[in-house]
């Protein structure tokens, strides 16, 4: 029987954060939430998601260095991670992308359209999954 | 008691005394001595005929007195006392000689006589046989005897002979004697004489010539070749220039004569003085006299050469004149040459009208020249008591005569020393100070008003870097009040897109039946929400993309894209809105579009930026959309042309300004944040291009946006 794919939502802001949780529930994802980085890695390494939604701008860690950490760890390294932030500048996407994040979403996104970033995520062969498989 | 010797025959000599006679006459020619004669006769006659005393005595032709010269069996005192003149006729002696015959004196005292005592002796005059006058001297000898008459007589004869004959030669050689000294003090006479002297006879033959006519006309044969040519050349000229004096003139004493130097072969010019001279005996002869004149030429012509220099020179020095003293008078500053005793030698035009009083000028001029010449003769006695410098500066008042103006006068003046280094005069040059010192004065003045300029502008200057820092302070702030403006604004859209984010997301939700299906009238307003959500979003990208701009954020992303297919999706965004609007839209492809290289995003958000302002302010009628290439600037330019309201040419510019649209009424009809053509304005700078529009009020507008077809930057 096959599970449907977790996902994790890193967002400081409750109602961004449980609006997307409840959407993607909506969609048929099984959804779990961390409000900082610290707490997305514990999840992460205790839930070992399909895909993590991770907010850079957070409080006690921030994305990016979760993100970094995530991809240094070898149990969490393969998970693809979509940046989501409202910072639109420059700067931000680039530091993710150096971070470790595999794709990079521009707020305001609407659920509908993180969903469907999502669904193309994890439709594509994952390089590192499979190194990590093999 | 004196008697005559007896006339008795002449006795012949004893063989002997023949052969003592032949012996004594070899000696007495043998000899040529007066005195060794008279001594070997005596001697002999006192040997040979048995005489004791015998004594000779000479009568000297000078003084006509008896003086012995030999003697046997006398002292010299004897001799020495007898002094008998010839004429002293009381004197037994005088008598003896002159009688033709012996004398015999026999026991009486004669004077001189003393070798014979009181005895007898016999007195024989030399010789017995001459006249009385052409005797020379007496023998005596005593005592006598017949032997000693006989061989006296002989001995007198032949002695006296001897003697009268020595005596005569004696005269002979002293004559000639006398004769040499005359010619030798006659030639050293004509030898002394400096010129040459010559005596010649009609031949031309020199007979007498001195040391100096010698050296022109004599060569012997050792001297050398050019010499004797020289000395032949001369003869042949001195023949020839006699002969014509004694042809043509010969009266006239005096002509010239060239003649060479044998010594150096140099020309010499004499003057010729030539006599004739008759002569008795001689004939005629010439004596000529060469004065030698060619240094006295040569001192002619050195002469001449010299006065023809010192005529030069003389006018040299009266143009050296002319020309100073035009200097001189050139000058316009008084020049004055004075001599030691203060006397003005020399003075110039300006020094005149100062030191001169015209004729007939009044007292006050008068006063003025004399008041000047003191205090210049003042300064001038200090130059001339001055030691050292040859230069003198000095000070002194003067008074111009014609103005009575006094004036302050530099004076310089130099000493004109002589070769002995003399002071013989001292120039001087008087300037005018009043010009110097004005003009000092003003220099004074100008540099015052300088410095107090200077001053101004240091305060000036000063003030400026003041506010020119205060300027630069601001400035900074300024800046660090836009950068942090556009931090703000950075922080500020994030903070607004957080909960933007959940409002669009949740009434998406809700409009998507998420949470149960919705009423018409419920799904209606919710539209309403979800689209003034999507207007204020839009508003804060604006406000977004301003302040990327602003702080340097805006990053190009040069690609190659082709026009059509971009306005293919630009029309195809915008179609809902003209669909929404009611208005027609149509494309303009220009054939020969060529691929472009640009940020493909930022020019579509421009194009897609005036296609919405292009709908928004059409209320009827149709968009069009263009695109063209500009060969000859390479731009590419895709222009929005609309049926609007247009836009006045007074407010066409105010557009492109932040927060600017034509109608800022606040009861303007349109919407929006008036960002839009701002950040199109920007972003075309941002590609090397710019918007143009065209537009008249009413009648629609067209906005074209122009960009390189190969952009630079990246």
């Amino acid at each position: 029987m096959t599970q449907e794919p977790l996902v994790l939502v890193v967002d400081d802001f409750q109602d961004n954060r449980e609006m997307y949780a409840e959407y993607l529930a909506f969609s048929g994802f099984r959804v779990i939430q961390a409000a900082n980085g610290k707490e997305a890695l514990d999840q992460a390494f205790a839930n070992r998601p399909d895909i993590i939604i991770m907010d850079l701008s957070l409080p006690v860690m921030d994305g990016w260095e979760a993100t970094r950490r995530l991809k240094a760890d070898q149990r969490t390294n393969a998970i693809p991670v979509v940046a989501l932030t409202g910072h639109a500048m420059q700067g931000h996407s680039k530091g993710a992308m150096e971070a470790g994040c595999d794709a990079f979403v521009a707020k305001p996104c609407l659920p509908d359209q993180l969903v469907a970033e999502i669904r193309k995520m994890l439709s594509t062969p994952r390089l590192s999954a499979a190194k990590a498989e093999g | 008691m004196a008697r005559p010797a007896p006339t008795s025959t002449p006795q012949r000599p004893s063989e002997s005394n023949a052969f003592a006679r032949l012996a004594l006459a070899e000696l007495l020619l043998a000899s040529d001595d007066a005195g060794e004669c008279a001594q070997r006769a005596v001697d002999w006659l006192a040997r040979n005929a048995g005489a004791k005393s015998v004594l000779c005595a000479l009568i000297d032709p000078e003084t006509d007195e008896l003086r012995a010269l030999a003697g046997y069996g006398v002292t010299a005192a004897q001799m020495k006392r007898l002094s008998v003149h010839r004429h002293e006729e009381a004197h037994p002696l005088a008598l003896a000689l002159s009688r033709s015959a012996p004398i015999v004196f026999e026991n009486c005292r004669v004077r001189g006589t003393a070798p014979f005592g009181s005895g007898s002796f016999i007195a024989v005059p030399l010789p017995i046989a001459e006249r009385a006058e052409a005797r020379v001297g007496i023998l005596l000898a005593g005592p006598p005897s017949a032997v000693l008459d006989r061989e006296a007589r002989w001995l007198a004869d032949t002695l006296g002979h001897k003697l009268v004959h020595l005596r005569a030669m004696r005269r002979a050689v002293e004559s000639e004697n006398r004769l040499q000294r005359e010619r030798e003090f006659l030639l050293s006479v004509i030898n002394s004489v400096p010129d040459p002297v010559l005596l010649t006879d009609t031949e031309g033959r020199i007979i007498i010539s001195n040391t100096r006519a010698d050296a022109l006309f004599v060569a012997r044969e050792e001297q050398s070749e050019g010499r004797q040519r020289a000395v032949t050349l001369n003869n042949m000229l001195f023949s020839a220039a006699l002969s014509r004096q004694a042809i043509d003139e010969p009266e006239a004493a005096r002509r010239e004569l060239l003649l060479v130097n044998p010594t150096e072969g140099t020309d010499l010019l004499f003057e010729l003085l030539s006599t004739t001279v008759e002569h008795p005996r001689e004939g005629t002869g010439f004596v000529s006299i060469l004065r030698n004149v060619t240094d006295l030429r040569a001192a002619t012509e050195q002469i001449e050469e010299n006065y023809r220099r010192l005529k030069m020179a003389e006018a040299d020095v009266r143009a050296e004149r002319d020309r100073l003293d035009l200097i001189i008078d050139s000058v316009a500053d008084p020049i004055l040459v004075t001599d030691p005793s203060g006397k003005i030698l020399l003075m110039n035009a300006p020094a005149e009208r100062l030191f001169t009083a015209p004729e007939g000028s009044g007292d006050e001029v008068q006063r003025a020249v004399r008041t000047n010449d003191a205090h210049f003769s003042s300064f001038v006695s200090n130059v001339f008591l001055s030691r050292g410098t040859s230069r003198f500066r000095g000070e002194i008042s003067l008074a111009d005569p014609q103005a009575a103006r006094p004036f302050p006068v530099e004076a310089i003046s130099g000493k004109v020393l002589s070769e002995h280094g003399e002071v013989t005069a001292v120039v001087t040059i008087l300037h005018d100070r009043t010009e110097a010192l004005d003009k000092a004065r003003l220099y004074e003045q100008l540099e015052r008003a300088s410095q107090e300029l200077q001053e101004k502008v240091r305060e000036a200057t000063a003030e400026l870097v003041r506010r020119n820092e205060l300027l630069q302070r601001q400035a900074i702030e300024l800046e660090q009040a836009s950068q942090l403006k556009s931090q703000f604004l950075a922080n500020m859209s994030h903070e607004f897109r957080t909960p933007l984010n959940a409002m669009l997301g949740y009434t998406s939700m809700l409009l998507q039946g998420v949470n149960g299906e919705l009423l018409p009238p419920q799904m209606k307003n919710l539209g309403r929400v979800d689209s003034n959500a999507k207007h204020l979003l839009n508003i804060i990208n604006d406000l977004l993309d301003i302040s990327r701009i602003e702080a340097g954020k805006m990053p190009l992303h040069l690609e190659q894209f082709e026009l059509p297919t971009l306005l293919g999706e630009l029309l195809a965004e915008v179609e809902p809105l003209i669909h929404q609007a009611h208005l027609s839209a149509t494309t303009d492809l220009a054939a020969d579009l060529p691929a472009v290289r640009s940020d493909r995003q930022k020019v579509k958000q421009i194009v897609l930026n005036l296609l919405t302002n292009a709908i928004k302010f059409t209320p009827q009628g149709a968009i069009r959309v263009s695109a063209g290439y500009d060969a000859a600037r390479d731009e590419i330019s895709m222009s929005v042309k609309d049926t609007g309201i247009g836009i006045a040419l007074k407010d066409q510019q105010k557009i492109f300004e932040d927060f600017r649209q034509a109608d800022d009424s606040v009861t303007r009809q349109y919407g929006g944040a008036g960002l839009g053509l701002s950040i199109c304005r920007r972003l075309a700078n941002m590609l090397e291009g710019r918007i143009t529009v065209e537009s008249n009020l009413g009648t629609g507008s067209t906005f074209t946006l122009r960009v390189p077809r190969e952009g630079r930057r990246s």
